[in-house]
């Protein structure tokens, strides 16, 4: 969109639709003729919407895309125009109080956003031009520029390195506020450059901005004076980023390669998708009913109307003539505008207030989770954070869980165990002495025959210290010096642990401090040769050819080193089933058995493969990946070929294990999760057996649950066709677990119910693939119906070998399925974001793997067992607080507006409000408003720390209990009936308006405030009654807006004012009270009203924390109290209990 | 989202700013503050409702409501309460002729006898009563102009829109604008006790006192200017179209109840809640002796000057002799009400006791195995 958009804006050029070519330093090159200055946007970032200008109306646009608004300025506009019952005034104040909050708020961000932008724009940088260091602000910056940056400073823009103070050519920059990773990341400069910049005469061809952050080609054509151009591939590590910072770098150069809008930052900031929950959706569906009610009652109105009329002299009296223009008015218009002044009328039954407040109620109720200080995390000094609080409630309704293994259920925190060389076990022991030889071996087979040749384990070792990315952490160049003058008395006289490692995997780290206790010693890499010091304290160099990155797909990673005798070696590590076709067959017997047992000991294995490669062989090698690095196009595939290639018929040394331990408190999560009704899927990428004893460490899979095994193994049994045999598995699995289950009953707990057999389900990314993608000649669709079926009947399942993406179609598929259950992922790492985003719920955990997953999360929590309260706690009480304050909206406003509607029938259909214009207005802003809100902010139905001990309490609400037709049907009901008596109510005590014992008779107004004093305590009271929560907010909200309601009609009708037209209410409301009758009607209409209420509450079971000590009063019980309050801290609400 | 968008554009490192509204201590690294309030852990009263607390509840509201509606009942119904339709629809009924020959401008009186079986103690209120009457239709309703009758000397001669069409009349603005005063009620009413000789005597009717005392005294006000003389205060303004004679000759007698404060006017402006009301017209006051009953029973003759027509929109007229308690008029729903709410909660306690009695200790016994 973007590119299509630059393309537009500098198109013609057809070159540039797949690369842009910068001169570097705006220096023409001889190369091409004629020199054009590209234009590229300048270097000013804009991530505020607003101008100005603008703001207003781009802002009001934006608000009434929103239907709501929309709807409400129809009726608006409506009342401006036609002749209303109502002043625009009642509709439109409210509007226009929702738009001003709204647009306040969103100006405020805006603000915010402009002077963020303000500071970044206005930095002043340090720009090379014509030989001199110009100071310029940094949104001048063109791409082409050549810009210095100092240590800790930020790049203001993507550059190209091209020079560097230290002397190796690199700089340190950390990325932290772009990804999380805080380790400093070393980018290199362009091999070859002039170290004098100003006669260095370049072009830069690169790729259009894209936003993957670590993705980047591009070439540099470096002209000089008499030679041929020399072309230099550039790739992202020639790429200084926007926004990260450079570290231990005294001064870099860099030239400007993408500027402003087009950094990779700045696309990496496009705003998400917007998830909506489940609960807004059932507000749309309520909102339909009440629609439909509002026209069904406008349309009965306008039509009762005109039969009304059409009897003798009940159009047009004598003493209520219509005006001229009434008279001339076409008659099918005149209903029309009737019918409208209907639907303006009643329009209070769908409340503008409602979204205000379930946005406030979300956005002030989001605040709970960051301050929750049980999830702060004392280690990473940080709490929850939430991105959206459009999903409070949501957290409450989750019916599967999809959580990653890898960071999420286990720490990340890799710790070394053993290894085994060519078949031999060496466990480590803890003992740091044994620098002479680890002859320590597992216990039984313990004798120094076992152990492998001494050369295969220097090379073993050598290869865990060499195959790698690895950095040693500097904590200064000092500090270097003076390892390198006496290195050996300063390593030896720390702990080794001490050495600060920092890599992109923990795997990595845990491997090399794993060689480290066997005595080889990783000391760094400099100059491009990796220096290693061996068992004899000998320093060993090695120069590094070339890196073959770690990617997930190939799920290995390979060194080309040359050592000093000169010998070209390939160590390559990687998964056991990436490395076992790639080297000799008969090492791989040997070593396959430890693997497997060590997998089924939930460690994480890595095999270790080398090759000696020969001059030509290397020769080849190296000729194909430069071609690869330097190719602008494809150059991925490029590569992964060229790895392929060269990372063949290796020999195998050994393999390692490494422990990842459980987080904290995992398998009690899981099991509270369990145990509330969500279903738990772990979705990883390690292999089956690491992945299933981390479930049953987890207690995911228990002893008794029978695992259905759907892999590459079970589907290679049967020595048949893939398809058929996973045919034939689909269909016994079937049987067994959703033919064969009985039917589960509602309430069954997990735990209590052993007397059905539990499945568990194993199934691995190769045959999801093929249940996902089946050839197209197999019946696909019913693979895929049989594949959830079986896993909807299993406790937990569990995917492993995963890719990303299949992890996002898992989610998916049970998203989409029968019932669109509600779905939560949550993981740690760039491999979870798909999953995080396709789910319902993403959740990040703040983990050690970056920060993406928890930028695209909803919600980012510290540690796993935070998800606990999460769920259970805040998202059980935030679905039980919006769905009651989306009921208890609908149903204050049908009781609102249903006597208005009762009174057309006795006042001729004449759209006569019963309220005062002021009352209607206030009614959803000002008296009813602030009690609902402090309930839906403070409600505690349950106690949190019941709620956490019974996982099960969260099975009531699931499927969103509270919002289904049947409660919507009670509380409508409620509100009609409400509605009904306090019309009827007030209508029979007007029988007789004479209600003053001086004889003197009420009017109009007095009946509708007499009913509007009903109402509005009616509701209010209902709150209280529905309250089980009373902190001293709540009561003073509840109290305070009756207070205010009376007091505010005391001042309303006690002032002639001079604004107003009519003085409707002039001293109405204290004529009302000096009335006793009028009082013994509202006592007794508001006691009436909410008499159905009390009995259904002492009728229906007791729930919660009181439910036992309850039962235990009632007998005993003779207070004469209506409610029994006990105060108390709701943490000692149990204390109730004797 | 916004708001999210933009906690990602703090995190940038360039600023730190104040935290975003919708990451709220996002980017903060402290630990959370331990207050009652941000935990949700303030102290609460956590009532609770069962069958056990709200029992004695419905005994109280019974034992309450059943006392205050019998109380009620016989209040009401102590109440004397008199009521004659002088419409004249019936053809043997004494104002048929002059409901059939309406017209405007022609007085037409008519007497109609009746007779009260028991005496009227203390003040009886007479009212007059109007049937299928709208003064609640909108239309009808806003067509008036308050600040005119608050005595605004602008809005006399220049009345609200609101008004139309009773806004201008021959040129010349209304005073009182609008379709309520226009319709003022202009039946004379007038009360005569038939001695059993026959001779007859008029009952004084007091005509004060039957208008709020706030409407009277600072709702309407007439427009400044000589107190004393209003004809010339209202001289550019003429009379509602069905009116007989101008507003500052309603009560030429009395200039504290002339013009707009005239208080049959201002009981006529109250518009009433229902299509059927009363609106009070005259207070017979009670005798200063005390010994004689304010109306004896016997024969009583009610002279009317026939004004008001009614019969084109099928509306009945009716005159009403009321005494008053303390709660009001005679009204017996309220006494019913309260009577049957205080049984029914009464009713209901039983019912509660009876079946919370099995219900608790069924659910007691439920609770052993667990």
């Amino acid at each position: 969109m973007l590119r299509r958009r630059i393309n537009l804006l500098f198109g013609g050029d057809e070159k540039r639709v797949d690369s842009r070519t910068i001169y570097v330093g705006h220096r023409p090159c001889p190369a091409t003729e004629a020199f054009i200055p590209p234009k590229f946007c300048d270097n000013r970032i804009v991530s505020s919407k607003y101008t100005i200008w603008n703001f207003l109306p781009k802002n009001l646009f934006e608000q009434f895309r929103r239907i709501a608004n929309f709807y409400f300025l129809i009726i608006f506009l409506v009342q401006v125009i036609v002749d209303t019952p109502t002043s625009p005034v009642t509709s439109g104040l409210p509007l226009f109080f929702v738009i001003t909050v709204t647009a306040i708020k969103q100006g405020y961000e805006d603000w915010l956003r402009h002077k963020a932008d303000y500071e970044v724009n206005k930095y002043p940088v340090i720009v090379l031009e014509d030989g001199r260091s110009i100071r310029k602000e940094s949104e001048k910056i063109k791409v082409g520029d050549i810009v210095e940056v100092v240590e800790d400073e930020t790049f203001p823009c993507d550059l190209i390195l091209l020079q560097s103070t230290r002397d190796d050519d690199t700089c340190f920059v950390t990325t932290a506020s772009l990804d999380g990773e805080s380790n400093h990341k070393t980018h290199y400069t362009v091999p070859d450059t002039e170290k004098d910049l100003q006669s260095l005469n370049a072009t830069i061809e690169c790729e259009q901005p894209q936003p993957d952050l670590y993705k980047f080609v591009g070439r540099m054509h470096i002209y000089k004076t008499d030679q041929e151009p020399a072309v230099r591939s550039l790739g992202p590590e020639n790429l200084l980023l926007k926004g990260a910072t450079l570290k231990n770098t005294k001064k870099i150069y860099g030239v400007a390669v993408y500027t402003g809008m087009e950094t990779k930052m700045a696309l990496n900031y496009q705003g998400k998708s917007q998830k909506r929950s489940a609960v807004e959706k059932s507000i749309n569906a309520f909102l339909l009913v009440y629609l439909c009610i509002l026209i069904s009652k406008a349309v009965v109105c306008t039509t009762l109307k005109y039969v009304w009329q059409s009897q003798d002299g009940q159009d047009e009296p004598w003493y209520n003539e219509k005006t001229q223009k009434e008279k001339d008015t076409y008659v099918y218009l005149k209903m029309f505008t009737d019918f409208l002044s209907f639907m303006v009328l009643f329009n209070f039954i769908i409340p503008v207030s409602m979204y205000v407040t379930v946005e406030m109620q979300k956005f002030l109720g989001s605040f709970f989770i960051t301050w929750d200080k049980d999830f702060f995390d004392p280690e990473i000094q940080e709490g929850a954070l939430v991105n959206t609080s459009d999903l409070n409630e949501e957290l409450g309704q989750v019916e599967y869980v999809f959580t990653d293994k890898t960071g999420t259920l286990t720490q990340n925190n890799m710790e070394y165990i053993e290894c085994c060389i060519d078949g031999f076990q060496y466990r480590n022991s803890d003992s740091m002495s044994e620098l002479d030889g680890f002859c320590v071996t597992d216990g039984p087979v313990s004798k120094l025959q076992q152990k492998a040749g001494r050369d295969k384990e220097e090379l073993f070792l050598r290869a865990l210290c060499l195959c790698h990315t690895v950095q040693v952490k500097e904590a200064g160049p000092d500090e270097i010096d003076s390892d390198q003058v006496d290195g050996l008395v300063s390593e030896l006289s720390q702990p080794d642990e001490q050495r600060g490692f920092i890599a992109s995997s923990p795997d990595e780290v845990a491997l090399v401090k794993g060689a480290m206790k066997h005595g080889f010693t990783f000391l760094g890499l400099e100059n491009k040769s990796m220096k290693i010091r061996n068992r004899e304290n000998n320093v060993e160099l090695y120069d590094l050819l070339h890196v073959l990155n770690f990617d997930p797909v190939r799920r290995r990673m390979s060194v080309i080193v040359r050592s000093k005798s000169g010998e070209t070696l390939l160590f390559c590590k990687g998964a056991d089933s990436s490395i076992f076709p790639r080297v000799r067959q008969e090492e791989v017997d040997r070593i396959r058995m430890h693997v497997e047992r060590n997998a089924t000991e939930g460690y994480r294995t890595l095999c270790v493969a080398y090759k000696q490669l020969s001059p030509e062989e290397f020769a080849v090698a190296d000729a194909g990946l430069r071609d690869a690095r330097l190719a602008l196009q494809d150059r991925e595939e490029k590569l992964m070929a060229v790895y392929n290639q060269v990372e063949t018929s290796m020999s195998l040394i050994g393999a390692t294990a490494v422990e990842d331990r459980l987080q904290e408190e995992a398998a009690e999560t899981m099991e509270a999760l369990q145990g509330a009704g969500m279903k738990v899927w772990v979705l990883t990428g390690d292999k089956m057996e690491t992945a299933k004893s981390t479930c049953y460490a987890c207690r995911l899979f228990q002893r008794g649950t029978e695992l259905l095994e759907l892999t590459v193994r079970t589907l290679e049994d049967g020595g048949r066709k893939r398809e058929e045999r996973l045919h034939e598995l689909l269909l016994d699995y079937h049987k067994k677990a959703v033919q064969d289950a009985p039917p589960v009953k509602a309430g069954v707990t997990r735990s209590w119910s052993t007397a059905n057999q539990e499945y568990g389900f194993i199934v691995d990314g190769a045959t999801l693939s093929l249940v996902m993608n089946p050839s197209p000649d197999t019946n696909s669709s019913r693979y895929k119906s049989l594949f959830l079926q079986i896993c909807q009947n299993c406790t937990a399942v569990l995917c492993c070998r995963m890719a990303p993406l299949q992890k996002a179609q898992i989610v998916k598929m049970v998203k989409n399925s029968k019932g669109s259950p509600i779905t939560l992922s949550i993981g740690d790492g760039a491999n979870d974001v798909s999953m995080i985003l396709e789910a319902h719920v993403g959740i990040g955990i703040k983990g050690k793997e970056g920060r993406q997953a928890v930028r695209n999360s909803d919600y980012a929590i510290p540690k796993l067992k935070h998800l606990k309260k999460l769920l259970l706690a805040h998202g059980h009480l935030y679905y039980v607080r919006i769905a009651h304050l989306v009921q208890y909206f609908f149903y204050k406003n049908l009781c609102f507006i249903l006597p208005q509607f009762l009174y057309q029938f006795f006042c001729g259909y004449s759209q006569q409000p019963l309220y005062d214009a002021a009352y209607l207005t206030m009614y959803n802003i000002c008296f009813t408003s602030m009690p609902i809100l402090a309930f839906s902010l403070l409600e505690q139905h349950i106690a949190i720390e019941y709620l956490l001990d019974n996982a099960t309490l969260y099975r009531e609400i699931a499927k969103n209990a509270m919002l289904k037709w049947g409660p919507f049907l009670y509380w409508t009901v409620l509100g009609i009936f409400q509605g009904l008596l306090f019309f009827f109510g007030v209508k029979y005590l007007f029988s007789n308006p004479a209600l003053q014992d001086n004889g003197q008779v009420f009017g109009n107004w007095s009946y509708g405030t007499i009913v509007f004093t009903v109402l509005v305590f009616t509701v209010t009271l209902k709150l209280a009654l529905d309250t089980r929560h009373w902190t001293w907010i709540n009561h003073f909200v509840i109290w305070g807006s009756l207070a205010f309601y009376v007091f505010f009609s005391f001042f309303w009708g006690g002032i002639i004012w001079p604004f107003l037209k009519q003085q409707r209410l002039y001293f109405v409301f204290a004529n009302m009270l000096s009335s006793v009758s009028a009082w013994l009607v509202i006592i007794l209409l508001i006691l009436l009203s909410l008499l159905p209420d009390i009995l259904l509450m002492v009728f229906r079971k007791p729930r919660g924390p009181h439910a036992r000590q309850m039962k235990r009063r009632l007998p005993s019980s003779g207070t004469s109290t209506i409610f029994m309050l006990s105060q108390t801290t709701s943490t000692h609400s149990f204390s109730w209990s004797d | 989202m916004m708001a999210s968008s933009y906690t990602a554009k703090e995190e940038d490192g360039h600023h730190s700013g104040s935290a975003a509204a919708g990451g709220p201590g996002s980017s903060k690294s402290k630990k959370p503050d331990n207050t009652a309030f941000k935990q949700q852990r303030l102290p609460a009263w956590q009532p609770i409702l069962t069958a056990g607390t709200v029992l004695p509840a419905f005994f109280v509201i019974g034992l309450i409501f059943i006392p205050i509606g019998i109380g009620l009942f016989v209040t009401s119904n102590n109440i004397r309460e008199f009521e004659i339709d002088y419409t004249g629809v019936d053809t043997n009924s004494p104002c048929n002729r002059c409901s059939q020959t309406y017209s405007w401008n022609i007085s037409c009186t008519c007497s109609v006898p009746f007779s009260l079986e028991q005496p009227f103690e203390s003040n009886v209120f007479m009212y007059y009563g109007l049937s299928n009457f709208y003064q609640n239709h909108r239309r009808y309703v806003k067509s008036r102009d308050d600040s005119q009758l608050n005595g605004d000397k602008s809005s006399l001669t220049n009345p609200s829109k609101e008004c139309e069409p009773y806004r201008i009349s021959e040129k010349k603005p209304i005073a009182p604008c609008g379709a309520i005063a226009n319709s003022l009620f202009n039946d004379t009413l007038e009360l005569y006790y038939i001695y059993p000789n026959g001779s007859r005597t008029l009952i004084p009717l007091v005509k004060k006192g039957i208008a709020w005392w706030t409407d009277k005294h600072v709702k309407f006000r007439n427009p400044p200017g000589n107190n004393d003389n209003l004809t010339i205060t209202f001289q550019d303004t003429t009379k509602p179209v069905n009116w007989h004679k101008p507003v500052y000759e309603l009560d030429p007698n009395d200039p504290d109840n002339n013009g707009f404060i005239n208080e049959d006017f201002i009981v006529w402006m109250r518009t009433a809640a229902l299509p059927t009301f009363r609106k009070l017209y005259r207070i017979i006051q009670k005798n200063k002796d005390n010994m004689t009953p304010t109306l004896p029973r016997g024969n009583y003759s009610l002279e009317i000057a026939y004004n008001y027509p009614v019969r084109s929109f099928d509306g009945r007229k009716r005159m009403i002799l009321s005494t008053i308690s303390w709660m009001g008029g005679k009204n017996p729903f309220l006494g019913i009400a309260y009577i049957t709410v205080g049984s029914v909660c009464f009713f209901l306690g039983v019912v509660l006791l009876i079946i919370h009695h099995k219900y608790g200790n069924r659910n007691n016994n439920a609770d052993i195995p667990n």
